[in-house]
């Protein structure tokens, strides 16, 4: 069984990084941009690992973790930021969140 | 055309077209499940990548926890389409056409290099949780601790922003 | 030690500045505590003040005779060091000093004790307390500058004290500044004040340019330095524009002509003030600075002849005026003038003897008989005061200028045979009219005849002041007995004059004092072998005198001129007394000329039409047409607050407006629409901030890229 080139990974990661872009720029809903931002997180995290895997290196996989780790608190207080402007504001449309404009 | 390589290919497909339904659904259910078939897809390639501890992890905090959150507020919520706006007409073109731009950047940068290195078949005991375990608690201690207070402060952060105040109407 | 130890130890001359603090502390004590004392205490300091001068003066007189007229300077104070000039307060005490400081203090002495009682009736009259008091302090005052004036060891010194006697003079002539002579309500003495000291201004002048001149020239003010520095290097044109420039001075304050015009005036001034002031000391300032000044004169002929012939014609001229006046106190002032020429023309013909002589001769019995015609004055006004009360009508003292008619008690016109009811008056006044006119053996008789004689022997380089003066002799002698025969002989000519009065001892026997003086005053300096008292007493300070014989001739012709003339007066005013309202006699027959003497030549006129109406134009002209019209209303009002106003505008429309504003407008214009441009980009949409930091993740990856 051959190995395959680490720029594969690397350029999967890429293309992950970049929809997830796309969609915290084009998307109004807040949940879903959070979603892309997770996404990206994610195609970060497959970037790690892969070339921890590639250095047989076991410093990349801690840093996934506390990736994940970052990533699950910023949920925890972004679902909870979320929750709260929907309360005052009835809505998750971020165009609507713009009372910080000039 | 190894078997890994259709193998790479196959999976990488998947992610691709369920990272793309995530962004292209109108409903926010589907794109939330999309989401999490993203993340399995993740998970299997960090199998393949002889990282089992970090797929596990993938699989239980982020399918998991984060996506159960995500479904739980969506629920909470409610999970209607938003109404059609205009509000930024080139928002959409500017970002689609940086994201390509950005794209084939990234693809040129990894095309002109060579690569970096060759992941063949994982060695047996790659990833092995004990050894993560005692790289986080002997060279990673203080990061480790610093998550840990971070956590708690995300944890108190969440509860405060959504309680409701004593008196304050629902 | 004994009392003549002391004196020619030369202990006596330290006292030399206590001439100046006596009447200093003299006047302070009546400053400070005068309200509170009476009015015989104030005129008692004040008297005793003079009197202690007066002693002080005796002393230094009897120690200089002591040390054989050596000159004494005694230091007291350091006044200006400047560079060359080095001047101090230093008191000079030589032989002409103390003449002059005896004469000041001693009749001075005599006429503060006579104004406690005149000045007694003129505020009772006036019912002011406090003038009493002030009359006082500026006598002594008066006093202590005229000390300073004849002690001073420089020019500069002189000068003080020439400038102090001018402002007391001013403040005397003034006294009664809201009254005038007849007790109207009037500025008239005020303004007569103001004449003297104007006229004084122009004399003071010429003196100053003297004093510096002489600065210019020696290099110092210092009499001595002075004089030594022209005796060593006599610059004739130097010390004759020296010399003359003083002789402006000198005919400022010695009343000469031209400048004399001040001293009939000052006859305003209460006549215990005419007395001292305008007739005794301060007048003879002049002279005295012209006899101080000796060494100068000495040097340029020229000098001397124009003092000679001012002082002679100034005698004559003023004796013609005095022939012509009904008051008796402008008769005696005038002829103050004319004696002054007398003075004057001595000194410049070289006799300073005679003219210290007559200085002395003629301060006692001038104020003998301006003393004598206040007394006469006061017995009018006692008269005419006792007539308003005999008749009831009222009470007050303001009574009889009620029905229009102003009664004048100075009027000779008013008077006559005053002899009946003032009878010491009449004596006193006497003994000063025969002193005056030159009558053998008054003091006047000896001092004029050395005039004259002087003038006489010096013809051939002073020609013509003999015969000025001799006839101006022959005028004094006529006006005094037509003065004579006017007041104390002929009939009453009101009812005023019959119930005059006589005058009190306070002021009668200090009179008697001066008519002594008056009558034995020649003994200063008879003209007999081994009586040139006065002659050898001066020569320690102005070098040997040629002692002068009696002239038969010259004194023969002048006692008969007088003689000649008091007839003729008793011809014209005596035989036939002139009656209430009858014209004076010397009208028809002179005519004209006598209406000349009767208005005073129209001098005052003609210096009202040459100087004073066209300054007043002047300075109507520069007030009105000058200042107001041209600066005020044109310059200032239309040129520059025009100017400014358009300038303003100017400044606040088209450069204000126009151009800072709309720097500033534009610049607040152009924030304004950059910022409003750039607000866009602050939208608010979140998803625009993202979209600019992948623009910029995309920027800077390219960068990489393709650098």
């Amino acid at each position: 069984m051959d190995g395959i080139s680490v720029n594969y990974y690397v350029g999967l990661s890429t293309i992950l990084f970049v929809i997830g872009a796309t969609g915290v720029l084009i998307r109004r809903n807040a949940l879903i941009i959070f979603m892309s931002v997770e996404l990206m997180l994610n195609a970060g995290n497959l970037a790690f690992v892969a070339f921890a895997s590639a250095h047989d290196l076991l410093n990349g996989q801690v840093f996934v973790f506390f990736i994940m780790t970052v990533a699950a608190a910023e949920v925890a207080v972004g679902l909870a930021l979320i929750v709260a402007i929907f309360r005052s504001k009835k809505s998750i449309n971020v165009d609507e969140i713009n009372v910080l404009k000039g | 055309m190894t078997v890994n390589l259709v193998l790479f290919l196959i999976l990488a497909t998947v992610a691709v077209i369920s990272a793309l339904g995530m962004l292209l659904s109108r409903n926010t259910v589907y794109s939330a499940l999309f989401l999490v078939l993203n993340f399995a897809t993740v998970a299997v390639f960090y199998l393949l990548l002889g990282a089992p501890f970090i797929a596990i992890t993938q699989v239980t905090v982020y399918a998991g926890a984060i996506m159960v959150l995500f479904i739980f507020v969506i629920m909470l919520l409610g999970a209607d389409p938003l109404p059609e706006g205009n509000t930024l007409p080139w928002q959409k073109w500017l970002a689609v056409g940086l994201a390509v731009i950005l794209a084939v950047e990234g693809t040129f940068l990894i095309s002109t290099q060579k690569a970096a290195g060759i992941i063949s078949s994982p060695a047996a005991d790659a990833g092995n949780p004990k050894l993560i375990g005692q790289l986080l608690f002997s060279e990673y201690v203080l990061p480790f601790e610093a998550t840990s207070i971070l956590l708690l402060v995300a944890m108190v952060g969440a509860i405060v922003l959504t309680s409701r105040k004593k008196g304050e109407e629902r | 030690m004994n009392f003549s130890e002391a004196a020619t130890s030369g202990l006596f001359f330290h006292l030399a500045p206590w001439l100046v603090f006596f009447p200093v502390i003299g006047l302070l004590i009546n400053m400070i505590f005068g309200g509170k004392m009476s009015e015989k205490a104030v005129g008692t300091v004040a008297s005793l003040a003079s009197g202690a001068a007066f002693v002080v003066s005796v002393l230094l007189a009897y120690s200089l005779n002591a040390v054989h007229g050596e000159l004494q300077t005694v230091p007291f104070a350091e006044w200006i060091h400047i560079g060359q000039l080095q001047l101090d307060w230093t008191f000079r005490v030589d032989s002409l000093s103390t003449v002059m400081m005896l004469v000041v203090s001693g009749v001075g002495t005599l006429i503060h004790i006579y104004a406690i009682g005149y000045m007694h009736e003129d505020v009772r009259f006036h019912d002011e307390v406090k003038r009493f008091r002030r009359f006082f302090v500026f006598l002594n005052l008066f006093i202590a500058m005229m000390m300073i004036l004849v002690s001073g060891d420089s020019y500069l010194m002189l000068f003080v004290g020439w400038e102090g006697v001018g402002l007391c003079s001013f403040l005397l002539i003034g006294f009664w500044y809201d009254f005038d002579t007849l007790g109207r309500k009037s500025t008239a003495n005020a303004e007569a004040g103001k004449k003297a000291f104007i006229a004084n201004r122009v004399g003071d002048f010429g003196f100053l340019l003297a004093i510096f001149t002489t600065f210019w020239h020696f290099g110092t003010l210092q009499f001595d330095g002075v004089f030594e520095a022209a005796a060593a290097h006599p610059d004739p044109y130097v010390i004759s524009a020296i010399t003359l420039f003083m002789l402006i001075g000198v005919t400022g304050k010695s009343a000469q002509v031209p400048l004399y015009v001040w001293l009939p005036d000052a006859m305003a001034g209460p006549t215990p003030v005419s007395a001292l002031i305008h007739a005794a000391t301060m007048v003879t300032a002049g002279v005295y600075l012209v006899v101080r000044s000796a060494p100068l004169y000495s040097v340029v002929h020229s000098a001397s002849y124009i003092v000679a012939m001012i002082g002679a014609v100034t005698a004559l001229f003023a004796a013609t005026i005095a022939v012509g006046q009904y008051d008796i106190k402008k008769v005696l002032a005038y002829s103050t003038i004319s004696q002054l020429g007398f003075m004057v023309a001595a000194v410049g013909t070289g006799a300073y003897v005679a003219g210290i002589f007559h200085l002395a001769a003629h301060a006692f019995f001038k104020a003998l008989l301006f003393l004598s015609a206040g007394s006469v004055i006061l017995g009018m006004e006692r008269g005419h005061h006792h007539l308003a009360h005999g008749h009831g009508d009222h009470a007050d003292a303001d009574a009889h200028h009620e029905d229009g008619e102003v009664f004048d008690p100075g009027d000779m016109r008013n008077m006559g045979n005053l002899r009946k009811q003032m009878p010491v008056t009449f004596w006193l006044y006497l003994a000063g009219t025969l002193a005056l006119a030159g009558i053998f053996p008054f003091a006047g008789f000896w001092s004029k005849d050395e005039i004259l004689l002087d003038a006489k022997l010096h013809a051939e380089h002073f020609p013509g002041v003999y015969w000025l003066l001799a006839i101006a002799a022959f005028l004094t002698a006529f006006y005094m007995g037509r003065q004579i025969w006017m007041v104390f002989y002929g009939k009453e000519r009101t009812e005023v004059a019959k119930h005059a009065q006589e005058s009190p001892p306070i002021m009668t026997v200090p009179l008697m004092f001066l008519a002594f003086l008056a009558v034995f005053g020649g003994a200063l300096n008879l003209p007999f072998e081994g009586f040139h008292n006065l002659g050898h007493w001066l020569e320690y300070t102005i070098g040997h005198v040629e002692d002068l014989p009696l002239n038969l001739g010259v004194a023969g012709v002048s006692t008969l001129l007088a003689l000649l003339a008091i007839f003729l007066s008793w011809l014209i005013y005596g035989k036939n007394p002139i009656k209430a309202g009858q014209p004076d006699p010397l009208k028809k027959a002179l005519g004209p000329i006598f209406t000349g003497m009767e208005n005073k030549w129209f001098v005052d006129e003609g210096y009202k039409a040459v100087v004073l109406d066209p300054f007043q134009k002047l300075a109507k002209f520069l007030s009105i047409t000058l200042d107001w019209n041209f600066w005020h209303d044109w310059f200032h009002e239309s040129v520059i607050y025009g100017f400014f106003k358009w300038l303003a505008a100017f400044l606040s429309d088209p450069v204000d407006m126009g151009i800072i504003n709309a720097v500033a407008d534009w610049l607040a214009d152009l924030t304004k629409r950059s910022s409003e441009s750039l607000r866009r980009l602050q939208n608010g949409f979140v998803r625009s901030y993202a979209l600019s930091v992948l623009l910029g993740v995309v920027a800077i990856l390219g960068y990489l890229l393709f650098k």
